[in-house]
């Protein structure tokens, strides 16, 4: 061995540790905001930002079912039990015992600063009059039991007021004393997690603690069964999906390829060396994706899978195609000038999807780019010297000569492509309206089936849709508020006249200090209530002197002054709050507006223009999510257009002849237009992750046009079929993925690979060239 | 001779109690129709000077919904459905569930279920007596529950035959109500 080749060989395997070590200390993620945008707007971060760490993004929304309703709603009561005292769970709720007695202290301490009504004019002689003849009247009525004990503290009825602000319209059912679904058939738990949606080993192990709560608790009644859903759920599902896909697919990939590769080799020498660039590319892929983003997404793993079937073609090309007699220095200068071109077609038609602007696609851009280079070099540099003496692999050159005359024989091989090129073109002309999906649901692993459970349980819990939401910004808490609470008054006129169902507003939990300060400046000195309370109290049936805690509480109200974020810490009020006001990644704070139905949205966009808010939006987040997703879309089709436009430079610049380009360049055009065509006949539309099986396709297909356009003989026809065989294989393995990102670019490869071969060996027969070796 | 009809009388009268029990009134109760009545009811509460006064329209229909609709002093009406109690009062309706507000429903409980002559509904919340004759009967109810007793200490319902005339409530704190139904013959 040559001491180049020995330097090689430390570089290699220093590097491969070097990998190794990087990858041992890597974070696998599976959520699907790695899906959503590098660069958003100030509007679509605050939708990323609630969607990955949002107060949303923390709710798990646990089902009991099964067993009788009174067996359900002990279960129900044992697990928030459990839960409540668990380290990962920040609150849980099942309706049981939810007198809020806390909360209605604290609302009791401040009404006077939350309610809305506290004016000077209230506390005025004719304002207490109508006011406390008003409580006097509610006495009277039904719901009078309900506010009698507080009458003599609250005679104007404030607490009545803000209570009545931050009643959801319309609570849960109950059954045996917790929630249920309408129903009955269903006990409900509302669980949030410390750890945000996003940080998917943590939302697992809330799912295992809320498993193991219902195990604890359900152990006596069979039959019962726990359902869960939240949006970190679905992450962990999605993860744990993508997880059993992935060690299913990379086994049979294996297989199959080893299969394949062991029965043209005859040789398990040969199978295990042609497995040193695969592995090496995996290796160096993951660890560059890890190092690039800080984490590795379960999607990149998945599309991992495939690189067995690209990478382990430069390992068949340099056994199949090197003259057994003259070695492997030989194949080196003959062939790898080829595969060096093919090498850098794909890395130009990757690079696109480091420009996608989407994390997801960067991470598979990088990881394709590092994995094909690692591949090709170890077989460039690497593999050649550690072939033994008498390496020997049974010879193929006869099934390539069998296939290079089957070709041969087909007539006008050319215009057969056109034809089909056209063709293709012509389908996709009639089904242009419905080629490419702009959904972002389209890229969602999870199924529909748990998704409709999702639906079911919010709607059972009346959580507002959270579809259609005010969000307003501040550079503080206090500004955020205030922002809010101007944006409220429009909205309060709105819901007056009809328009608005109604809103929530962080406002309602925790005022600005000014509003509270305003309300507190409102409130008359003890000498100045006495005498007019007395005045107001005339002729109605009830003496001062009963309401002197009314007197000591507006006293106490203004010593007590404003209430601050911590005076409702650990409360339901927090809780509240929580998801309504939020910092962003950008430090700005942000305050959400729920709007309920009916929603006129033209008058609420009209209210927004004259409310003077600075930065208010309306958010249709379905809708936003979807434009954010079309956006970036459109984003990735120009970069891919970019790729091929780079590829066709590559080309001009390595050949130096436009009709060898063109020669290159139609099996690639014709194999895209035919694969596309394919799902557009089929009824598929296409995603993003077609996009980037399109590109697949002209990565592998440039290697295959550039190897005949160099001229073939016998053994390179084999070695081109041999490697085209183990794409299909394992690319076709990956198309059986229930994961429809891994899915889309499956099908799209396998299709794509073939066709793009046929189309290669069509359009440049496989001739005998007597110059095989001198031409790049 | 007249000593004798005493001691007869003596020993009737126990058994003639027993004879008309809770099972008999509630047999009389039960019903299918919808029943109409004007209410007059009186709240005395021990925060106020004078007692208030409303009165409006009661109706029942079998076998569980209860309307209470107040036309003075003012406008409103609370009606129940099952669980769900739907109240309207100056022009702002609101639903709540009965089973969050066990104290409201405790007390909607008491009158439904004497209404709908629902012996076995009533008795999972109260335990019921009654005194007097068909002509003449009154049902005593307590809480069975003792949480339930901060709410409600008991509750008299009086009446005749199938018809229920008067509903007594007392509270823990010693406010109490009175409703007087007149029913409307259809």
């Amino acid at each position: 061995m040559s001491t180049r080749a020995r330097t090689a060989l430390a570089i290699w395997i220093v590097a491969l540790a070097i990998a190794g070590w990087q990858i041992a200390h890597t974070r696998f993620v599976a959520d699907m905001s790695s899906f959503l945008p590098l660069e958003p707007t100030a509007e679509q971060r605050v939708l990323v930002d609630q969607l990955r760490d949002g107060a949303i993004s923390r709710v798990i929304l646990v089902g009991i079912e099964g067993g009788d309703a009174a067996g359900r709603a002990a279960t129900s009561n044992a697990m928030a039990k459990a839960l409540g005292a668990s380290a990962v769970v920040a609150a849980v709720s099942n309706g049981a015992g939810a007198t809020f007695d806390r909360e209605r202290e604290l609302l009791l301490e401040y009404r006077y600063v939350l309610s809305p009504r506290v004016t000077p004019e209230r506390f005025t002689v004719a304002g207490l009059r109508s006011a406390i003849g008003e409580t006097l009247d509610l006495l009277a009525s039904p719901a009078g039991m309900l506010v009698k004990a507080v009458v003599p503290r609250d005679p104007t009825g404030e607490l009545v007021a803000v209570v009545e602000r931050l009643r959801p319209a319309q609570s849960p059912a109950m059954a045996e004393g917790v929630w249920a679904t309408p129903d009955g058939q269903r006990a409900l738990l509302v669980v949030r997690t410390r750890a945000a949606g996003s940080d998917t080993d943590a939302q697992a192990q809330a799912m295992a603690a809320i498993e193991s709560a219902f195990t604890d608790a359900a152990r006596a009644p069979p039959g019962m069964r726990v359902l869960m859903t939240g949006p970190g759920v679905y992450s962990v599902k999605a993860r744990a999906m993508i997880q059993r896909d992935v060690e299913r697919l990379a086994l049979a990939s294996l297989l199959v390829v080893a299969g394949l590769l062991l029965f043209v080799y005859r040789s398990p020498v040969a199978l295990g060396l042609g497995m040193l660039p695969v592995v090496s590319g995996a290796i160096a892929g993951i660890a560059a994706v890890s190092l690039g983003f800080g984490m590795v997404h379960g999607i990149t793993l998945g599309f991992g899978t495939t690189l067995i079937g690209e990478a382990v073609d430069y390992s068949i090309y340099l056994f199949v195609q090197r003259d057994t007699q003259r070695g492997g220095d030989d194949w080196v200068r003959g062939f790898w000038p080829t595969v060096r071109l093919g090498v850098l077609t794909s890395i130009a038609g990757f690079a696109a999807l480091l420009f996608s602007g989407v994390s997801g696609l960067a991470q598979l851009g990088v990881y394709s780019i590092a994995g094909l280079v690692a591949a090709a070099l170890v077989t460039r540099f690497v593999l050649p010297d550690l072939l033994p003496a008498r390496f020997h692999i049974r010879d193929v050159s006869a099934f390539g000569a069998w296939l290079s005359r089957a070709v041969g024989a087909v007539p006008r091989g050319r215009w057969i492509v056109t034809f089909l090129a056209f063709a293709a073109s012509a389908v996709l002309l009639f089904h242009r309206g419905a080629l490419w999906d702009l959904r972002i649901e389209s890229l969602n692993p999870i199924s529909i089936a748990d998704r409709q459970l999702d639906a079911k349980l919010r709607e059972a819990l009346g959580a507002s849709d959270a579809r259609h939401v005010i969000a307003v910004r501040g550079a503080d808490a206090q500004s955020a508020l205030e922002a809010a609470e101007r944006m409220g008054e429009k909205l309060d006129a709105l819901a007056a006249e009809g328009r608005i169902g109604g809103y929530e507003s962080p406002a309602r939990f925790l005022p600005s200090a000014a509003t509270q300060r305003k309300r507190l400046e409102s409130l008359p000195t003890a000498a100045e209530l006495k005498p007019r309370l007395a005045e107001a109290l005339r002729g109605l049936p009830i003496r001062a002197g009963r309401l002197d805690p009314f007197l000591a509480d507006v006293e106490r109200a203004k010593s007590t002054g404003v209430m601050t974020r911590d005076a409702i810490h650990g409360t339901a009020l927090e809780e509240g709050l929580d998801g309504l006001l939020f910092r962003d990644s950008s430090g700005q704070w942000n305050a959400m507006l729920g709007l309920r139905r009916p929603l006129d949205v033209p008058a609420v966009r009209r209210a927004i223009e004259t409310s003077g808010v600075p930065g208010a939006v309306l958010l249709d987040v379905r809708a936003e999510l979807d434009t954010l997703y079309a956006g970036y879309f459109e984003r990735a089709l120009v970069a891919s257009a970019v790729g091929l436009a780079a590829i066709v430079v590559l080309l001009f610049a390595t050949l130096r002849s436009p009709s060898r380009v063109a020669r290159v360049m139609a099996p690639l055009v014709a194999g895209v237009l035919v694969v596309a065509a394919c799902h557009a006949a089929a009824g598929t539309s296409m995603t993003l992750l077609h996009l980037v099986g399109l590109l697949l396709v002209v990565a592998v297909g440039s290697n295959y046009a550039l190897f005949f356009d160099r001229g073939t003989n016998a053994r390179t026809v084999a070695s081109l079929a041999l490697a085209n065989a183990t794409t299909v294989a394992s690319f076709g393995i990956l198309s059986l993925s229930s994961i429809p990102v891994l899915n889309a670019i499956g099908s799209t490869v396998a299709i794509g690979a073939f066709v793009t071969l046929v189309f290669a060996a069509l359009v440049i027969p496989p001739v005998e060239s007597a110059h095989a070796h001198d031409r790049p | 001779m007249i000593g004798r009809s005493v001691l007869f009388a003596c020993l009737l009268l126990p058994a003639a109690a027993q004879a008309y029990g809770v099972q008999e009134l509630f047999q009389s109760l039960a019903g299918d129709k919808p029943r109409h009545a004007t209410f007059q009811e009186k709240k005395t509460i021990a925060l106020l000077d004078k007692p208030v006064e409303s009165s409006g329209e009661l109706v029942f229909t079998p076998p569980a919904r209860l309307e209470k609709r107040t036309s003075k002093p003012r406008t409103e009406s609370i009606v129940v459905e099952g669980d769900i109690a739907t109240i309207e009062r100056g022009g702002k309706r609101q639903t709540l569930r009965l089973s969050q507000y066990p104290g409201v429903a405790v007390l909607i409980d008491s009158i439904r279920s004497t209404l709908a002559g629902d012996l076995k509904a009533l008795t999972k919340t109260y335990s019921a007596a009654v005194a007097g004759d068909a002509a003449l009967w009154r049902l005593t109810l307590r809480p069975i529950d003792p949480s339930l007793g901060t709410f409600v200490e008991h509750i008299e319902i009086a009446g005749s035959k199938g018809q229920v005339r008067t509903v007594e409530i007392f509270q823990a704190d010693g406010d109490r109500s009175v409703m007087t139904l007149t029913p409307i013959e259809p």
